[in-house]
């Protein structure tokens, strides 16, 4: 049998990783956590977590950074904000989830092959390039880069997406891509 | 400055609080500067100024130094003003001559650095010697106590107050809204932790209020109005009509097995509207007083003018239906009043996820209290609106407290009664019974073993706030059920569990009426609507009108205990009064100097107390000293300057500023 | 009363069906919609979670735009839009520094974003800017016997709504009962549908869009209503992945906007109607079509 020690050590926190977090806009009442779970009570997708979202709240107020970043909970959140809705302290939990989620992939520590991390940046730099998503496209990308073979199991669906008339493969762009480009370039210069 | 300026001696006294002070303020250095002001003759500092041999030095140094003027550095006025007075009268001054300096709320409690504490203490200081200079000798005022006693509200805080005094040879008034007396206990089957029954150790209380020599019970009856002050309050109550002339009904209810509506018809307020009763009805069978009231809004004669009256029939030559009844008044005097309006419970409807008023099998506590109540619309069958026979319940904990969105506040009895209510659930249904808390709260005596036994009984806890309650199936178990979607904290899973029936265990509020009844009484509240304790733990059924006391649920939420313990209390504070004969006035009122008044009348609205009137025949504002409170609005507001207040004298409050800037 | 109609990337896509039945039946109750010039993607879900700062500047390029344009309401047809316009603007409002960053990229290309123009759902504007009265006047074949599941998904009402209770939003169903058809109640009207997640992780995803199309079956609904095109998109083209898994649960979901056209009169080819994978057909003259026989409840584990 395969015994694991689960015990943690204070060195096994990332002093300073709560605190951080609970800095960024929208998500400074997770002090206030009473760790109630009214928040996994209500998540539609706690039921696949690794770690519900009331645990993912407590681990990150205690600093378990490598946890919380490496965990699925935080991909599986589908930003549906029913948690955000009914917490009893007003805490922000799916503002959360995207913070740890933007930190998830600063740091690169995602689940590998996991295909959602993997969608959001490639969606991203989609936009960053275009100003428009092209769906077809970057669905394929996705299956390209996860799961090629998982691409052949939606046959059906392509199929009727053909006949209804919403596949494409054209690339859709705004005119004023430069624009953007400025704005996004502004954006990330100093203060 | 004034002549007799030359024989001033003040003496100044700075108290060290034990570490309180001294931690933060240099006390030592405080009395050596002070040491130095003109006048002053004497400054020291002291460990406690408020103990026996600190008193006792002031007095001494009054006789041995010839001081004439009296200033100590300490706590609050709040705690000791008195305390030093006192001193200072004894000593052989007016107490009139001492003045107070806070340099522990004001100061030390607030700051950390030392330094600065020590040159705020100093320049307060100075203010002060600067100010009592001015001081004048004032008189305290005596005035006297009416004996009798006002109790609002017939909960058991009222019930308890108005006995305990009665007993106590006053005559008391005790005004209830509501048809009968006995508040939310009224209702209960069982009280936690010790599950005696609750009608057993009310109703005789309450037919002993109904009894009582020395108690007028007024029911379905209001306070409208309240004048005066403390020791001699004018009250007007309002009677709205019941339609019995009460004198005169026996209980015989007779008139509600007459009444045209063959069988109970309408929605019945008492059993939580789960039951019905006739438009002519008696809220339950020991309801005080024993007499039956008729609903204006149901019934057939009152609405349509059209009806058989079978009802006046049945009670014959008792007579004692009168359908010309219309709301009279009384106006009553009293010395001190009793507030006891209790509380509401939280609307559940506004938790939506919970389903309340959407499936029928969803519960409020109070209505479980009904449904496990031999009396109540079932006879204490447990059977659910749609006819079931629960053989699995859920109670949901918290429900509208302990959160932002609601009411932040623990409602504190909910936990308890929750566990009470699984208990009676068990005992009558034999159910599986989860409650879902957050955090079990038994700080009782008794309760942490009441929790216990609940565990022996194999009632279950689940620790998590419930997510969501529901009646979409997800496996064949949950089919026709209710389910409850919750994560189980302890074990970490989130669950879905079936259940029969929901109670959720609403919370406490203040009652709707709470700010009405808080502007006419004068109370204060805090944020959240509960009524305002003078202190929360050395006055804690005081409030800051002089006089009237709070006792009970209006306060905030609390047990039958605590209650009762808090009317006992309530009821001592109004009998200390009525028996001592009169209260001290601090002479801090205002007065009008009439040859300087213009007769413009600007301040006679602004007084919030009414303390102003116009004399019509010198044309003239003239100040009621009984009712002003020295509050010192008409001071700042009188244009021609003519107001003056004791205390508050332009030059002592000028001098006192004079003082806080003259050090740097 | 005159709009900036954004469809986001989906109206062009995926979800094109909504964009071709909603404009004209807006263009039929009179309202002016302008296409917003040059609009970008408002950054969804996916943005927030790679750079939130950058995904904020992203979305107020749009209100920048709107605001350069007449400064018209937003209306923002796609849920995930509407959030995020709405969510952008609530940043604005409360994060001084967010402002800044927003502010810097704006001037940069000389445009600003300071008069708060507001972002609406075509429900908000259907109940409260035309009415339910204007709408019932203009239905001439009304969706007698119809029964319809409405299902709002979850960021129309989550969290910024103001315009609806975000616990038991109405305004849908208040629409179709004005279009005469029949609304069934049921608890899972703001559940999640699973979002991006049935294309990526099935095992979750496909679950909730079978749980949806049960429960909606199960009482007795003949067609789920959508205001989103992520919902209709995988309550409609999901069903063969659904069928493989846990049979079949056939049920067509519309957009609210198909069906107040056909309620309206619109000829069918104006609503596009033909593209769901899940084909809906209703003809008022008809019968109304015989009541979907009461499926064995079928449950699953989870
Ligand atoms: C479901 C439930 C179960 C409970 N079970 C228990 C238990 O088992 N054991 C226990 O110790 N505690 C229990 N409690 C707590 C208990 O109810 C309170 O401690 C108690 O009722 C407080 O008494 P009260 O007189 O202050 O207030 P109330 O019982 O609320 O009485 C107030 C009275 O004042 C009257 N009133 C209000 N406003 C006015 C007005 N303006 N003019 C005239 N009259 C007015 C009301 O009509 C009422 O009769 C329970 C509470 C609930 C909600
Ligand atoms: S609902 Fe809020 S308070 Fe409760 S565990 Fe979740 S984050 Fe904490
Ligand atoms: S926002 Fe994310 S964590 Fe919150 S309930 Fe929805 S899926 Fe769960
Ligand atoms: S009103 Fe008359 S009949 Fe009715 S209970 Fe009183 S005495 Fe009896
Ligand atoms: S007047 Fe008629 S309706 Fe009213 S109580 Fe008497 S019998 Fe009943
Ligand atoms: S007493 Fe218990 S149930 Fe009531 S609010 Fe407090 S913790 Fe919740
Ligand atoms: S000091 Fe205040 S209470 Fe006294 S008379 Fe003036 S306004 Fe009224």
């Amino acid at each position: 049998m395969n015994i694991t020690r689960t015990i943690k050590y204070e060195a096994d926190r990332v002093k300073g990783f709560g605190d951080e977090v609970m800095k960024v806009p929208g998500c400074e009442k997770l002090k206030d956590c009473i760790q109630c779970g009214t928040c996994s009570g209500v998540c539609p997708l706690s039921v696949y977590m690794d770690y519900t979202p009331r645990q993912v709240m407590e681990l990150t107020r205690f600093d378990f950074k490598k946890e919380v970043l490496s965990s699925k909970t935080i991909w599986l959140c589908a930003s549906c904000y029913a948690c955000t809705c009914e917490c009893p302290r007003e805490i922000r939990i799916t503002d959360i989830m995207y913070e740890l989620k933007q930190r998830a992939i600063h740091e690169g520590v995602y689940p590998r092959k996991f295909p959602i991390p993997v969608l959001a940046q490639e969606f991203e730099k989609m936009v960053t390039a275009n100003g428009r998503i092209s769906e077809m496209p970057l669905v394929m990308k996705l299956f390209m880069k996860t799961d090629p073979l998982g691409a052949m199991g939606n046959w059906q669906m392509g199929l009727d997406l053909m006949k209804t008339g919403r596949f494409s493969l054209a690339s859709e762009k705004i005119n004023n891509r430069e624009q953007l480009a400025k704005m996004f370039a502004a954006a990330e210069e100093k203060a | 400055m004034n002549s007799n300026r030359e024989e001033l001696r003040i003496g100044f006294y700075v108290c060290h609080c034990g570490h309180n002070i001294a931690a933060t303020v240099d006390c030592a250095e405080v009395a050596r500067y002070v040491g130095t002001l003109p006048h002053v003759a004497l400054s020291r500092e002291y460990k406690y100024m408020c103990s026996d041999p600190g008193q006792e030095l002031i007095q001494q140094d009054i006789r041995e130094h010839k001081l004439n003027r009296v200033v100590v550095a300490s706590c609050s006025p709040l705690l000791h003003e008195h305390t030093f007075r006192g001193a200072t009268e004894a000593g052989g001054l007016n107490p009139f001559y001492f003045h107070m300096v806070n340099i522990r709320e004001h100061n030390s409690w607030v700051h950390t650095d030392r330094k600065e504490a020590t040159e705020k203490a100093k320049a307060l200081a100075q203010a002060a010697i600067e100010r009592v200079a001015h001081h004048k000798a004032l008189e305290v005022k005596r005035v006297k106590i009416h004996a009798d006693v006002l109790v609002v509200g017939g909960g058991i805080a009222g019930i308890h107050a108005a006995m305990t005094m009665a007993n106590a040879g006053k005559k008391v008034y005790l005004v209830e809204r509501e048809p009968t007396i006995g508040g939310h206990m009224a209702k209960f089957d069982k009280t936690f932790p010790t599950l005696d029954c609750a009608a057993c150790i009310l109703t005789p209380k309450m037919s002993e209020v109904g009894n009582h020599p020395n108690i007028t019970l007024w029911t379905y009856s209001e306070v409208t109005k309240v004048d005066g002050y403390v020791g001699n309050y004018k009250v007007t109550v309002k009677h709205k009509p019941r339609y019995i002339v009460e004198d005169a009904c026996v209980g015989c209810m007779e008139c509600i097995d007459a009444c045209v509506y063959k069988t109970p018809k309408f929605e019945d307020e008492f059993n939580e509207g789960l039951g019905k009763r006739k438009p002519v009805f008696i809220p339950f069978p020991q309801a005080t007083p024993q007499v039956v009231i008729i609903d204006p809004e149901t019934c057939l004669n009152l609405k349509t003018g059209k009806c058989k009256k079978t009802c006046v029939e049945a009670c014959a030559d008792r007579m004692a239906i009168d359908f010309t009844q219309q709301e009279t008044f009384d106006e009553i005097e009293v010395g001190t009043m009793i507030v006891a309006t209790g509380f509401k419970t939280f609307d559940a409807k506004r938790v939506p996820a919970y389903g309340y008023g959407v499936y029928p099998n969803v519960y409020t506590a109070l209505e479980v209290e009904r449904l496990v109540n031999a009396s109540g619309p079932t006879g204490g069958e447990v059977i659910t609106r749609d006819g079931r026979h629960p053989k699995s319940i859920g109670i949901i904990h918290c429900v509208g407290s302990r959160d932002k969105k609601t009411n932040v506040w623990c409602s504190r009895v909910c936990c308890m009664y929750s566990m009470k209510l699984a208990l009676l659930l068990k005992e009558h249904t034999g159910a599986e019974i989860y409650n879902f808390y957050i955090d079990i709260r038994t700080p009782g005596k008794g309760y942490e073993e009441f929790y216990n036994k609940l565990l022996d009984e194999g009632v279950h806890f689940i620790r998590g706030r419930v997510g969501e309650v529901t009646d979409w199936a997800m496996t064949p178990e949950e089919e026709g059920k209710l389910t409850i979607r919750v994560e189980d904290t302890l074990a970490g899973y989130v669950r879905r569990i079936p259940v029969d029936m929901v109670v959720l265990a609403t919370g406490l509020e203040p009652q709707q009426d709470a700010q009405d009844v808080r502007r006419l009484f004068n109370l204060s509240c805090g944020g959240e609507g509960w009524f305002l304790e003078r202190h929360p733990k050395l006055a804690p059924v005081s409030t800051f009108t002089d006089g009237i006391f709070i006792a009970g649920g209006c306060q905030g939420p609390r047990d039958i205990p605590d209650t009762v313990a808090q009317a006992g209390a309530a009821a001592a504070e109004c009998l200390a009064l009525i028996d001592k004969g009169y209260v001290e006035q601090e002479p801090n009122t205002a007065f009008v100097l009439a040859e300087e008044c213009s007769g413009c009348k600007s301040c006679i609205p602004l007084c919030p107390y009414t303390a102003i009137a116009f004399d019509e025949s010198s044309k003239v504002a003239v100040i009621n000293e009984a009712l002003c409170k020295g509050c010192g609005t008409c001071v700042a507001s009188c244009p021609s300057g003519s107001i003056v207040q004791n205390l508050f004298e332009d030059d002592e409050v000028f001098s006192e500023i004079k003082g806080v800037l003259a050090y740097d | 009363m005159k709009y900036s109609y954004f469809p986001g990337c989906s109206l062009k896509g995926l979800g094109r069906a909504y964009e071709e039945s909603l404009l004209p039946v807006m263009k039929h109750l009179g309202v002016d919609l302008q296409e917003l010039d040059d609009w970008n993607c408002c950054g969804a879900t996916a943005y927030m979670s790679v750079d939130e700062a950058k995904a904020c500047v992203l979305a107020s390029r749009n209100l920048a735009l709107a605001e350069r344009d007449g400064n018209h309401p937003i209306l923002a047809p796609c849920s995930a839009c509407y959030l995020v316009l709405n969510k952008t603007k609530h940043y604005l409002h409360q994060y001084p520094k967010m402002k800044a960053t927003v502010d810097r990229a704006l001037n940069a290309v000389g445009m600003k974003c300071e008069k708060d123009v507001p972002v609406r759902h075509p429900l908000d504007v259907l109940i409260n800017d035309i009415g339910l009265d204007a709408i019932k006047m203009k239905v001439t074949k009304p969706l007698q016997g119809l029964k319809v599941a409405p299902y709002y998904g979850c960021q129309i009402v989550r969290p910024y709504a103001t315009f609806d209770d975000q616990a038991n939003p109405t305004t849908m169903d208040r629409l179709l009962e004005a279009l005469g058809a029949t609304v069934i109640r049921w608890p899972l009207k703001t559940k999640c549908c699973g979002g991006s997640l049935t294309g990526t992780i099935p095992e979750a995803g496909i679950r909730m869009v079978y749980i949806l199309l049960n429960e909606a079956k199960k009482r007795g609904a003949d067609c789920l209503a959508t205001v989103c095109p992520l919902c209709q998109f995988n309550l409609d083209g999901y069903h063969s992945a659904v069928r493989r898994q846990y049979g079949d649960v056939l049920l067509p979901t519309v957009y609210f906007s198909q069906l107040m056209g056909l309620a309206f009169g619109l000829p069918d080819r104006d609503l596009a109607l033909n593209r769901a994978a899940i084909p809906f057909r209703w003809r008022p003259s008809s019968p109304p079509p015989a009541p979907a026989k009461p499926p064995a409840a079928k449950s699953v584990a989870a």
